[in-house]
C-alpha cells in the first residue's frame, strides 16, 4: 500500500494569467506512483482552486509575502498541526524567497521542499540577468534596471526602440516611445515596486522550457514548447512540444553550470538568425506544466520524489508535437463556501 | 536537396517541423513532391514523374518547383550541410 503524502500547493489562481497550482495538482493526482492529499494555500477568497473540491482536499489562506516570514511560519505551523504536511510546493515567484529562507525550519517540522538555493534564486533574477548571461556564457538581450523616470531619456544611448518594460517580479509591456516607457514605468512600479527593468525587445518566436534539475548538475527533465497562442498579457494559451537540439544544449548547460536545484522555466526567443536569447528564468514550474504530463514527463511528481529524498531517474523521452490548449470555465459555488473561506480562512 | 529527416507529413496534407513546432498546410501535389524529396529523389526524377502524371509543360513545372524549393528553404525544412554530415 502506498503511503499517503500530504502536499501543500500554492498558486490556485486559475485566472486569465494563471498561477501554476492547479496544473501542478492535476499532475500529482495523475501520478500513479503517488497517493496524495492536496492542501491548497490561497491568498484571496476568490482564487478558483479553493472551490475545486475534486482536486483540492482542503484550502487554507496564508498571509501575503509582504507580511513577513514570521507570520508565514506561524500560519504554516498551524496548517501543519492540522494536516501533517510532507511537502510544500510554492508556485509564486514572490513566495519563493521566504520559503527558501524557511527551508530548514520547515524541514524541522517534517515538511520537505525542493527549491533553488538562495544564490541560484538571486543570480537568475531579472535585475541580474546580464551578469548571469556573461557568467554562464548564455545569450541574453541587453537590459538595465532603472529606479527613476529621469533615467528614461538616456535609454536611447543603450537601447533602440521598441523595448520591453518589466516589473521586478511580474508584468511586462512593450514600449515604442519614451512616453510609453514612462506610462508603463508608473503602471508597473505602482503595482510591483522598483526597480523597473528595461530590456531590448527582439523580434522572433517565443519558446519556453519547463525543466527540473537535481541540484548536483544533473538534468531530470526538459520539456520544450513553442507558444502558439499568446494572450494580451503574453501568456501562452496554447503551445506545442518541440524537439530542438539547441534548446536541449542550452538547457542542459544551464542546469549543469548552475547546478540548478528544483523546477524552472526558461523563456527563450529565437531571433532572425535562428539563435536563442534567454529572456527570463522563472525559478518554479510554469502554468503550462501539465503539458509535461501530456508528453510523458511528470515534472511535479518527480519534484515531490526529490523533495522526499527519493532517487529519481532522469526522464529520457517525451512526445513531440503534443499541444495544450487552455480554456476558461465557470464553476457554480454556494455563497456559504465563499463566506467560510473569507471568515475562517479555511475551506 | 533533401527534406530534414525529422519532418513529418500527415495524410491530410500537413507538414510538421518538430524542431520549431511549426505546421504548414500544403496541397496534394506539393505533398507528392515533398515525399519524393524525403526519399532523396533528384529534380530530374521528380520532374519526369510529375510531367507523366499531370498535364503541364517542363518550363512551368521547373518554375513552380523552384518556387516551392524557395519556400521550403525559407521555412528551414531543407537539410543544411551540417545536418547532412550528422
Amino acid at each position: 500500500m502506498k503511503k499517503k503524502i500530504n502536499i501543500a500547493v500554492s498558486g490556485l489562481n486559475a485566472i486569465d494569467s494563471p498561477g501554476p497550482g492547479i496544473a501542478v495538482i492535476r499532475a500529482l493526482r495523475e501520478a500513479k506512483s503517488l497517493d496524495v492529499k492536496i492542501i491548497g494555500l490561497a491568498y484571496e477568497s476568490l482564487e478558483p482552486g479553493i472551490y475545486m473540491h475534486n482536486l483540492i482536499d482542503k484550502t487554507y489562506q496564508i498571509p501575503y509575502p509582504t507580511a513577513g516570514t514570521d507570520n508565514l511560519l506561524a500560519r504554516l505551523e498551524y496548517i501543519n498541526n492540522a494536516e501533517d504536511l510532507n511537502v510544500i510546493i510554492p508556485n509564486f515567484d514572490a513566495e519563493l524567497f521566504p520559503m527558501i529562507k524557511l527551508e530548514s525550519r520547515l524541514k524541522e517540522m517534517g515538511i520537505n521542499t525542493f527549491l533553488p538555493t538562495a544564490e541560484q534564486f538571486e543570480e537568475r533574477h531579472k535585475i541580474n540577468l546580464p551578469d548571469f548571461g556573461k557568467r554562464y556564457n548564455i545569450k541574453v538581450p541587453h537590459s538595465k534596471a532603472i529606479y527613476s523616470t529621469a533615467e528614461i531619456g538616456g535609454l536611447t544611448d543603450e537601447f533602440s526602440y521598441p523595448v520591453a518594460v518589466k516589473g521586478k517580479l511580474y508584468d511586462a509591456e512593450i514600449a515604442h516611445t519614451p512616453e510609453q516607457v514612462n506610462t508603463y514605468y508608473n503602471k508597473i512600479s505602482s503595482k510591483w515596486g522598483l526597480p523597473i527593468i528595461i530590456q531590448q525587445f527582439i523580434h522572433g518566436t517565443e519558446y519556453d522550457v519547463a525543466g527540473l534539475g537535481d541540484g548536483k548538475g544533473n538534468t531530470i527533465s526538459i520539456v520544450p514548447m513553442r507558444k502558439q497562442y499568446i494572450t494580451d498579457k503574453g501568456k501562452a494559451w496554447g503551445g506545442i512540444s518541440v524537439d530542438d537540439k539547441e534548446i536541449f544544449k542550452l538547457t542542459n548547460h544551464f542546469i549543469s553550470s548552475t547546478k540548478w536545484r528544483g523546477a524552472f522555466e526558461l523563456e527563450l526567443l529565437k531571433d532572425h538568425n535562428n539563435e536563442y536569447n534567454l529572456l527570463e528564468i522563472n525559478p518554479r514550474m510554469p502554468a503550462w506544466i501539465y503539458l509535461s504530463v501530456g508528453v510523458g514527463q511528470n515534472i511535479p511528481k518527480a519534484l515531490v520524489k526529490l523533495a522526499l529524498g527519493e532517487k529519481v531517474e532522469p526522464y529520457k523521452e517525451y512526445a513531440v508535437g503534443k499541444m495544450f490548449i487552455r480554456y476558461s470555465n465557470e464553476m457554480i459555488v454556494d455563497v456559504e463556501e465563499f463566506h467560510r473561506i473569507s471568515t475562517t480562512g479555511e475551506l | 536537396m533533401k527534406i530534414k529527416k525529422n519532418i513529418a507529413t500527415s495524410e491530410s496534407g500537413y507538414v510538421f517541423n518538430p524542431s520549431t513546432g511549426e505546421s504548414f498546410s500544403v496541397n496534394p501535389i506539393a505533398i507528392e513532391i515533398f515525399n519524393f524529396l524525403k526519399e532523396g529523389k533528384s529534380y530530374e526524377e521528380i520532374s519526369k514523374t510529375m510531367l507523366a502524371r499531370y498535364n503541364t509543360d517542363e518550363a512551368t513545372f521547373e518554375k513552380d518547383y523552384n518556387d516551392f524549393m524557395g519556400m521550403l528553404k525559407q521555412h528551414l525544412l531543407i537539410e543544411t550541410e551540417n545536418e547532412k554530415e550528422n
